[in-house]
């Protein structure tokens, strides 16, 4: 089974039966109809097009309007997305994907967008260690050394350095569903996920 | 936070929350695991504080147990908490009363509540 697109609600935490608190992150997923299955003869691979939420008329264009009305889609999604597929004779346009594909206890991969952090230094973009607090060391988040001298008398390609950090692509993978509300279309998923609240998130086995 | 989850926490809180106070004192009682057996203990002192709110309210529990004082933190809605009973009223005025830390004997008495008629 491909996956399905989300929305982040955010997180909280649920008991076990054994008693155990257990950090999860609530994903409103779904449901998600098929848009377009890509074909090997027609598209060079096979994936399917998954739509996610719904746009205003006003704010969907023709050819997007017309992409869903393929579907039987009144509404044009608010957002598109594909997922590769193995065998392309399962799925239909217009078929329905929800949360009910998952199980708990299944693992999952969950893919957002990060939050952006802004222009970080070394210290929290790459781990770099800090020096000293005390014993009479100025206190400093620098990032040292460039790398040797006047051999190769350059610094070398890949350095670390401070920059833009957060506000990429990032998939988590082998996340435990934890239980799966299929009268709401909610993913219980332990622990964190990339994104902030109200996010797109794609979740996927 | 959203509605959604506190949707959620609603369902997920126990349904009949025990009345009780910081300066009660309480019997929690509680599911313990030892191997496959299961079986209930109780753990009676001072409630000296609760914390958080919704489905992640805890509760401090102070008690003396063989002249070492020992502190216990119990989440209010967790399914190991059986059950909270209160033995005493406590008549105390602050929220948290963390100053029992430092007291012993005498100073760390707690007047009882008395009840309005």
């Amino acid at each position: 089974m491909p996956g399905l697109i989300g929305k982040k609600i955010g997180m909280m935490r649920i008991f076990s039966e054994e008693g155990f608190q257990v950090p999860v992150t609530v994903i409103e997923a779904g449901p998600c109809s098929i848009v377009q299955v890509k074909s090997e003869d027609q598209d060079g691979y096979q994936a399917i097009q998954l739509g996610f939420g719904s746009k205003k008329a006003k704010r969907a264009s023709r050819a997007e309007i017309g992409h869903s009305a393929t579907a039987g889609l009144e509404v044009a999604p608010s957002l598109l997305r594909e997922f590769p597929i193995e065998d392309g004779a399962e799925y239909e346009v217009g078929q329905e994907l929800t949360v009910e594909q998952f199980e708990a206890g299944d693992r999952v991969k969950v893919t957002g967008r990060s939050k952006g952090r802004g222009f970080q230094g070394v210290v929290k973009r790459h781990g770099f260690a800090m020096r000293p607090a005390s014993h009479g060391h100025p206190m400093s988040r620098i990032p040292g050394s460039m790398g040797p001298g006047t051999d190769p008398s350059r610094v070398i390609k890949g350095k670390r350095l401070p920059g833009r950090m957060g506000g990429t692509r990032t998939t988590i993978r082998n996340l435990q569903v934890v239980r799966v509300d299929g009268e709401r279309n909610l993913l219980f998923v332990k622990g964190g996920v990339p994104g902030a609240r109200n996010g797109y998130v794609l979740v996927s086995k | 936070m959203t509605d959604v989850i506190k949707e959620i926490e609603k369902e997920e809180m126990r349904d009949s929350i025990p009345d009780f106070a910081p300066g009660d004192t309480v019997r929690v009682l509680y599911l313990v695991r030892e191997g496959t057996k299961e079986r209930i203990q109780a753990f009676e002192g001072v409630c000296i504080g609760r914390k958080g709110g919704g489905l992640d309210e805890t509760f401090t529990v102070r008690k003396i147990s063989g002249g070492i004082a020992v502190e216990r933190i119990f989440p209010l809605h967790a399914p190991t908490v059986t059950g909270v009973e209160v033995v005493r009223r406590g008549r105390v005025r602050r929220a948290k009363l963390y100053y029992l830390r430092g007291r012993r004997g005498k100073s760390a008495r707690i007047q009882e509540k008395r009840q309005a008629r």
